[in-house]
């Protein structure tokens, strides 16, 4: 009823490799949009901001770019967190280096940045693979968060060893440092979702991003058939720690607000970004999404329900979550290989026949 | 003999017993990377796991008294008696034996013919689930670990050193100890796997999945008695560390430092496994000690790796690993 595609022709190429081809979906996405852009502001609270909403959006730019690499590319990385924290210092770098150029251009140089150093610690990757490739990562993990906290020109000689975001404006409006209002920082975070994320699907169905499938599924019969290795795995390499590094940027300048190598970046960012991955669904932009929904609201409502709700002690509750997240990982390993994302999509399927199944 | 030469000695000699404990660690993984392909990423939770077990039933603690208090109110910890050291390690390695049981029952069952960067995946998430059940279980506060094996400066080293060369080396006597409890369990596990019947099955099973099964071993037994052997390494490294600083959460990252060691050595090579920890414990020790003054401390945390990845530039399957042949 409400999920239909009879009755939709297409009569051009264009209409044809549209993202959204039928038009339900297409109004939906719209619709989300819309609603994200127009609505959630004007109700947005301080609380649902901070712990939830842009928590969900940095993540959801990290997730992606992870995905990109994991999921499409079939390159396992453990330095998540690091890139992430290249992605923090770089913009730090840039934003006290030039005050006057706009934070929002920091953020897509620091991109940049991030994704250079990527780029470096991919090149292994020509050679090693698996499981080698992820303990290759763990060297820029230990490394660079090694380097950013013992080099004081990283954090600008503070005393504290930490970087701290001075404020900086955007039509006038403060969109760092402590002054910046909920709202602002949710419209920022959520304009560079919307534009990354209409990248990330662009870039993997075209021919990039088969050629990165192409490795994924069988890196040497991909080069049989004329995929060069090199530019495939450093591109997914390059465009996935461009985003991570965006995540970064946006999490230390945007939300942070301020942090420390070591404590904002370390190992356990790395692996939570992965089950982002994971419980979303290996090589789906959606996936991306839904796996950071799930692990960033996860916690906070089992948080509610066992603090505030049963009166446990805040410690046992960290350890029931921990519990949690360990078995989600196993039950969507077992069950659900393909992760949330395969679960809408028979969702979907399930609807297309809505109410008559036969 | 000049003094900085004989720091070096020293650094290079702790550098070695160092070297013994990542190795410790590294056996486990390599043991159930040999019989099911599985990269276990959660070898440094079980020791972790074990550890906490032991010292829970060595003071009495009643299991999951935190949850139980929160839950009903109640006000439990601990039962009141102590067990003797040595029934608690009986005890600890029943419940590894359960636990590797399960993990087979409840997880490997189900994922039999997935690919490896699955079952890696599958290892993380089972490290998350026994790390908060240890913590559940039995607090997760540092906790002391002691099963008498002595420890401090080893004065025989010192006198033997002092005299030799008129400088006394500090060794700590656990580490000796540890190695020594290193070699005899390379030696006995090589011994099992050569003469015993499981032990023959064992590496049937490693050699080819197939080819054992046809044969009439069960392979999923097999995979019982790996994770047990892995379970009790565990607990040997548990143990080691556990009595040298603490029973605590970092105990579990020592997984993280088996990594490197596995990469030098190889995944399938228990020598492999020693060596390359011994490469690593001197390497790290000697780059601190000669490089601490120009580049800054605390390089232990990265070194490691670093050295994985240049070695694994040249020589992809470790020293000891079987070449890697890959087909279309």
């Amino acid at each position: 009823m409400i999920y239909r595609e009879v009755g939709q022709y297409k009569t051009s190429y264009v209409a044809d490799s549209h993202t959204f081809p039928i038009i339900g979906e297409r109004r939906a996405y719209y619709l989300v949009l819309a609603v994200a852009f127009l609505v959630v502001p004007v109700f947005l609270t301080d609380y649902w901001a901070q712990s939830i909403l842009v928590p969900f959006l940095i993540y959801s730019i990290a997730a992606l770019g992870l995905n990109i690499l994991i999921g499409y590319c079939g390159q396992l990385s453990l330095g998540t967190g690091a890139f992430m924290a290249v992605g923090a210092y770089a913009v730090f770098k840039l934003m006290t280096a030039f005050p006057e150029i706009n934070l929002l251009i920091h953020i897509v140089l620091a991109g940049v940045v991030t994704a250079g150093v990527g780029v470096l610690f991919g090149l292994p990757s020509l050679r090693i693979k698996g499981f080698y490739l992820a303990v290759a990562t763990l060297a820029a993990q230990f490394f660079l968060i090694w380097l950013f906290t013992r080099t004081p020109w990283f954090f600008n000689y503070s005393s504290t060893g930490m970087i701290s975001a001075p404020t900086r404006t955007l039509f006038g409006m403060p969109i760092s440092g402590p002054s910046a209002s909920a709202t602002t920082v949710y419209l920022v975070c959520l304009s560079f979702v919307v534009v990354l994320a209409w990248l990330a699907r662009n870039l993997t169905r075209g021919s990039i991003g088969r050629q990165w499938m192409a490795i994924r599924d069988m890196d040497i019969a991909a080069e049989i058939i004329g995929v060069n290795p090199l530019k495939a795995k450093l591109t997914a390499f390059a465009v996935s720690s461009f985003f991570v590094g965006i995540a970064g940027a946006l999490m230390f300048a945007v939300y942070l607000g301020a942090a420390e190598a070591g404590e904002a970046f370390g190992i356990d960012k790395s692996f939570l970004v992965l089950f982002m991955v994971i419980i979303g669904g290996l090589g789906s932009i959606l996936g991306a999404f839904l796996g950071a929904a799930f692990l960033v609201v996860g916690p906070v409502l089992l948080k509610i329900l066992l603090v505030n709700q049963l009166g446990w002690p805040t410690d046992l509750a960290a350890h029931v979550e921990i519990i949690v997240i360990g078995m989600l990982i196993l039950v969507f390993l077992i069950a659900e290989p393909h992760g949330l994302t395969a679960l809408w999509r028979t969702l979907k399927e399930k609807l297309r026949l809505w109410p008559f199944p036969h | 003999m000049p003094d900085q030469l004989l720091f070096a000695l020293e650094v290079t000699l702790n550098g070695l017993t160092a070297g013994i404990m990542y190795a410790l660690v590294a056996l486990g993984f390599v043991l159930i990377f040999k019989a099911s392909g599985i990269f276990n990423f959660a070898q440094g939770v079980m020791a972790l796991f074990a550890a906490l077990t032991l010292v829970g039933f060595q003071s009495g603690q009643i299991p999951f008294s935190h949850l139980i208090n929160a839950m009903f109110g109640t006000r439990l910890h601990h039962f009141g008696w102590n067990m003797p050291t040595f029934m608690a390690i009986i005890a600890t390695m029943a419940v590894m034996v359960l636990l590797a049981f399960l993990i087979e029952r409840l997880v490997l069952k189900h994922l039999i013919n997935q690919e490896p960067i699955i079952l890696f995946m599958a290892t993380i998430g089972l490290a998350y689930f026994l790390e908060g059940l240890g913590d559940i279980m039995w607090g997760a506060e540092v906790k002391r670990l002691d099963v008498g094996i002595p420890q401090g400066m080893s004065p025989m080293i010192d006198d033997l050193t002092f005299n030799w060369f008129g400088y006394g080396f500090y060794l700590d006597r656990l580490d000796l100890w540890a190695a020594g409890i290193a070699a005899v369990l390379v030696v006995s596990l090589t011994l099992f796997s050569q003469y015993t019947r499981q032990g023959r099955a064992l590496r049937a099973v490693a050699d080819d999945h197939q080819a054992a099964l046809s044969v009439g071993i069960s392979l999923r037994a097999i995979w019982v008695l790996t994770w047990s052997i892995a379970g009790f390494v565990a607990l040997v490294a548990g143990i080691m560390w556990g009595a040298k600083s603490g029973v605590q959460f970092s105990l579990s990252l020592i997984a993280l430092k088996a990594l490197p060691v596995l990469i030098l050595g190889g995944f399938t090579s228990i020598p492999g496994a020693i060596v390359g920890g011994l490469i690593i414990g001197v390497g790290e020790k000697l780059f601190d000690f000669f490089f601490q003054s120009t580049i800054g401390g605390a390089t232990e945390n990265w070194f490691a790796y670093m050295l994985a990845l240049v070695f694994l530039l040249f020589r992809p399957q470790g020293l000891f690993g079987e070449k890697i042949i890959e087909r279309v």
